[in-house]
């Protein structure tokens, strides 16, 4: 890639998809941008016109937009918490040797390739239902009162189904990395004095912190924007309203585009801020 | 402190036994040098002594006591690996810290001690730098001095050298054994190379496929090699290996004659015949490959200083009668 002739080669190769990247990208913003500056009730009066900022204002200072950030932040560093732990401790176990190996990864892959539709309704009617779920027979088991999940404890179902979905994801990275971990590193500090706990704390968490905020980065961004979980399992009661959701119910269930557009545009630059804020933090180990 | 003796060590993995049950003696204060062709067990060995693998039998016994079933860290032996295996993300004073901190050393002993070691091994200015961020040269000696701070019974080399280049090697292969000379403790040394064994070792065990061939000092190995495989192994250039009916002249099965023990002589002046091959000049010596000798694919001899024979040359060769080693059908030695 070194000689001129050889680098507008590439350039005019890579055209075609930045081309495209691009007007993918950017008729859906600008709509977004254009909307949201506007009056625009489908049902009301369709599009009234320019109304400058009062989009913007209107949005952050309705009454659900605050608990929707809340809501927001818990499920997502729930979620968070839960897959880096987990994945880790699975990540450790399927590094271990063991029979039927293959298939066990497999398995535990398999959840990622559900969809998140899918895997809602099968967590809403087959465990958590309060009737018939299995997680009800169990407590019944147990002679305990079913709990009511989706009602009781909204944002911990939630965050559950979820962690589900995205746990074999954080387990895949982990366990790349785990495996790419020179194996006389741990020996040397074995022979060093250090036992297990110690060396997991001294020598597998540091080799691992790279790939732990790989995950944490790529999750944040995706599961900024679940929806279809909340969609089919709530609905948006019970305060498991995100931010997402409070946008969706603005364009579609109050019929006001340029408020969701306004919202969608805030979305947007969060989620900016946390990419930002994240590339930071693995530019800085990749230095290290 | 480091006496090491393994009783009847052996191991296995799986099916495959690459430890048939083996006596070794180490004394205290010795540098003992395993050595032998790659994939013959010398880690594996090692890794027994350390306590990285269990021994399938046998016993392990460490200054008099047995240490078979005890751990690794508290066998009080220190482990320098061929890929250093320092920690990536610890500065250079922490990997040397590390052992102590976790043997939870007092900061002020142990900062003595980095200081100590740092000295010694040209490190002080290092100190505060990431092992990513130093030569391989540089690395070894953060992997010895982590290795050293320990105090340990005895130290542990597997193959330290082989990723370095190799004037860094001749270099590093000096600093350990002055190191050894200065430290009088127990090393165990593991190379393939029979030039770091023959340079650096009290005394040399020879394995081949798990077997121990031979033990004794470089020079006994040298001169008296008790059969064809350490004759073979030890000594550089390689010695030549004769067979057939020369040997059978010897009563013998194999002879083996060293390439500094044959004279060259213009044609017709010596006991074998042969063709110049491939010269090697070094200046202090010059080695020549003889083919068509009728005695064995080449014949190596080595002459000191500069001989001119050119490619294609006839030359006479004379092995020197009293330097001729001889082997039975068995490869021993024939007294
Ligand atoms: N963990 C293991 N599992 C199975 N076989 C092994 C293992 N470690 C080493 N071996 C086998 O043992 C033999 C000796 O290996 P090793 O001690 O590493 O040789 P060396 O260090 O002399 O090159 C080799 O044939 C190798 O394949
Ligand atoms: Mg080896």
């Amino acid at each position: 890639m070194a000689t001129q002739h050889s680098r507008s080669a590439a350039r005019l190769m890579m055209a075609p998809a930045v081309f495209l990247l691009l007007v993918w990208m950017l008729v859906p913003l600008s709509m977004t941008l254009w909307f949201s500056f506007r009056r625009f009730l489908p049902l009301r009066g369709g599009d009234q016109g320019f109304v400058g900022f009062e989009n913007y204002t209107r949005f952050v200072s309705s009454s659900s937009f605050w608990p929707a950030v809340q809501t927001t932040l818990i499920i997502v560093v729930g979620i968070l918490i839960i897959t880096v732990c987990f994945g880790i401790l699975l990540s450790l176990l399927l590094d271990q040797p063991m029979w039927g190996q293959g298939i066990v990864r497999i398995l535990v892959i398999a959840p990622f390739f559900v969809m998140p539709t899918v895997s809602a309704l099968v967590w809403k009617n087959m465990f958590m239902d309060p009737v018939n779920g299995l997680l009800a027979h169990l407590w019944r088991f147990f002679g305990a009162d079913p709990v009511v999940w989706l009602s009781d404890v909204p944002i911990f179902s939630i965050v559950m189904i979820v962690s589900w979905q995205w746990l074999p994801f954080a387990t895949l990275i982990l366990l790349t990395a785990i495996q790419s971990l020179d194996s006389e590193q741990l020996e040397a500090a074995e022979m060093d004095g250090a036992p297990v706990l110690k060396r997991f704390w001294f020598i597998i968490l540091p080799h691992l912190s790279r790939a732990i905020t790989i995950v944490i980065l790529i999750q944040t961004i995706f599961l900024l924007s679940i929806f279809a979980e909340i969609f089919v399992t709530t609905g948006g009661a019970f305060g498991t309203r995100t931010l997402t959701y409070l946008i969706f119910q603005r364009v579609l269930e109050s019929q006001n585009v340029g408020l969701g557009s306004a919202g969608g545009v805030y979305a947007i630059i969060l989620a900016n801020i946390v990419a930002l804020f994240l590339m930071r933090i693995v530019g800085k180990n990749l230095d290290a | 402190m480091g006496r090491i003796t393994l009783e009847k060590v052996s191991k296995r993995f799986g099916d495959v036994e690459v430890i048939p049950p083996l006596d070794l003696e180490i004394d205290e204060g010795e540098f003992v040098v395993f050595v032998g062709p790659s994939g013959c067990g010398k880690s594996t060995l090692l890794r027994l002594i350390a306590g990285l693998e269990d021994v399938t039998s046998g016993k392990v016994v460490i200054d008099g006591e047995d240490a078979t079933r005890v751990p690794p860290a508290k066998r009080g032996l220190a482990m320098v690996f061929q890929s250093y295996a320092l920690y990536p993300h610890m500065t250079v004073r922490k990997n040397i810290a590390f052992p102590m901190r976790m043997a939870k050393i007092p900061e002020d002993e142990q900062k003595r001690r980095i200081e100590q070691a740092a000295a010694a091994l040209n490190l002080t200015d290092y100190l505060d730098r990431r092992p990513g961020q130093l030569s391989g040269g540089q690395r070894q000696r953060v992997a010895i001095g982590r290795a050293i701070v320990r105090e340990p019974a005895a130290f542990l080399f597997d193959e330290p050298l082989s990723n370095l280049d190799a004037a860094l090697r001749v270099g590093m292969r000096l600093e350990i054994s002055e190191l050894h000379k200065r430290l009088e403790t127990t090393m165990i040394y593991v190379t393939h190379d029979q030039v770091e064994a023959m340079t650096m070792a009290d005394k040399i065990v020879v394995l081949r496929a798990g077997h121990i061939e031979q033990v004794g000092s470089p020079l006994e190995l040298y001169h008296n090699p008790q059969n064809v495989f350490v004759a073979g192994f030890i000594g550089s250039p390689k010695m030549n290996l004769i067979e057939g009916e020369e040997a059978a002249k010897h009563n013998a099965h194999t002879i083996g004659i060293r390439p500094e023990h044959i004279d060259v002589s213009r044609d017709g002046g010596g006991v074998w015949s042969g063709r110049v091959g491939v010269a090697e000049h070094l200046g202090s010596d010059t080695f020549f490959h003889i083919h068509e000798t009728g005695l064995a694919e080449t014949i190596t001899v080595r002459a000191p200083g500069e001989v001119q024979f050119k490619h294609g040359d006839q030359i006479g060769l004379t092995p020197r009668a009293d330097l001729v080693h001889k082997f039975d059908a068995e490869g021993l030695r024939i007294v």
